[in-house]
């Protein structure tokens, strides 16, 4: 059951408790009573999913932050990709990879690149994991919880580490016909890694957590 | 094109004399600045969003011109070195024997860049000057321009990519050029224009209650 409907007597509704909810896409006003775990309610005008609880989610997008976190840190020191060419042999950890562009000067890009790929996705996964985790464990939540979860959220789409999976194989396409390439170690962490993020932004309902993490007057 | 009307009309936050929050989708009286939930800046419309967006817009096509003229690639051989441009190398690839992967490249690397750009002024210039496409296609339009923005930085990561494996010091080498850091930047500059765009314009209007622009 979803029970998000179009109001239009909102009047006395208590403000800032999470009763009434606005389409961030369209400005659409809807009056929020209760939305089932498993169900998805979206904005029968501009279809942005407004709320989408899952069973458990606290706990998977728990342990797939700290798979996240792991994964990250192997990734940056495993060779990524492998060639081989005519006897001659290279090997590339991701770290070589944004160090590939100091040759040419552009350091900028190390950064951009560095921070795109593994702090992004690193810092949302410790921050995501920094809010829930209390919530989870039915505690209180943590000191500047709310600030810390807007911050996670306008992070999402900074995080490009599977945008980088995905390039690692067009990169392949291009030169696989001039050597023989082999996936290291740190592009099946990076494949599991991709895997990950896609479950967690399946199951991770941002209003879900505004709503545990404001505390809610039933009247 | 149809008026994507919805079935039931549907009552604004602005014009319940409310104000979301684009955040958190809390409501709040009129006037308010700050979500008292989440934290976060709160306006019924953003007034500066449109100059954000254009301002982002001319920065990223700016941007971009040196993503085209310079090389992405430079090539070192025993035989010597080459450069190659975005559409310099397609052109190659298309004239050597491999049409297919120069289409792909030419249409992820110069068709959907432009392609962005063209629908960002589209929704800014449609939102200020009045449209007859209806606010559920335009709105589907965003969203794809949006969702469609990061996936464009693979360019860059695939010539960091080639760059760091390629690495046979006397045999061949492959550095990234200039044109790889001006690409990077320039998708980084349509993020921002997409996300300065305050979507709740292209809903406005419908609702008769409303005031009208």
């Amino acid at each position: 059951m979803t029970d998000i409907t179009p109001s239009s007597d909102f009047e006395g509704l208590p403000l800032g408790q999470g009763r009434l909810i606005v389409c961030p896409q369209c400005d659409a006003l809807y009056k929020v009573g209760a939305v089932d775990k498993g169900e998805t309610a979206a904005c029968p005008r501009c279809h942005t999913v407004l709320a989408a609880p899952r069973r458990k989610a606290g706990m998977l997008i728990i342990c797939l932050a700290l798979a996240t976190l792991i994964l990250i840190f192997a990734a940056v020191f495993h060779p990524f990709l492998t060639l081989e060419a005519q006897g001659l042999r290279s090997s590339a950890s991701l770290l070589d990879i944004a160090l590939g562009f100091s040759h040419a000067g552009l350091r900028a890009l190390i950064f951009l690149m560095l921070a795109l790929v593994l702090a992004i996705p690193a810092v949302r996964a410790s921050v995501l994991l920094y809010v829930l985790t209390p919530l989870v464990f039915d505690r209180p939540p943590n000191a500047y919880a709310a600030p810390a979860f807007r911050f996670a959220q306008s992070l999402k789409p900074w995080a490009m580490a599977e945008v980088f999976a995905l390039g690692c194989a067009v990169a392949l396409v291009k030169i696989t016909e001039l050597a023989q390439v082999g996936f290291g170690q740190a592009f099946w962490m990076f494949t599991a890694l991709v895997g990950l993020v896609v479950i967690q932004d399946r199951f991770l309902c941002s209003w879900s957590v505004w709503n545990a993490l404001t505390p809610r007057h039933r009247s | 094109m149809e008026r994507a009307h919805p079935k039931t009309p549907v009552l604004t936050a602005r014009s319940a004399n409310l104000v979301g929050c684009g955040h958190c989708g809390e409501a709040w009286p009129m006037g308010t600045t700050r979500c008292g939930r989440c934290g976060a800046r709160v306006a019924s419309r953003d007034p500066a969003s449109l100059q954000r967006v254009w301002a982002w817009w001319v920065a990223g096509i700016i941007a971009y011109i040196p993503a085209l003229t310079e090389p992405m690639l430079v090539t070192r051989t025993l035989l010597g070195s080459e450069q190659s441009t975005i559409v310099g190398g397609a052109i190659e690839l298309f004239v050597y024997g491999s049409p297919g992967i120069a289409l792909i490249i030419l249409i992820a690397s110069v068709g959907i860049p432009v392609a962005k750009f063209g629908c960002i002024a589209y929704l800014a210039w449609t939102v200020s000057k009045g449209t007859q496409a209806s606010p559920g296609s335009r709105n589907a339009l965003y969203e794809v321009v949006e969702y469609i923005g990061r996936w464009s930085m693979i360019d860059v990561f695939v010539v960091a990519i080639l760059a760091s494996l390629v690495q046979f010091n006397a045999v061949a080498t492959v550095t990234p050029g200039p044109a790889s850091l001006a690409f990077a930047l320039s998708v980084v500059f349509t993020m921002l224009a997409a996300q300065s765009f305050d979507s709740r314009l292209i809903w406005d209007g419908l609702d008769p209650a409303e005031p009208g622009r």
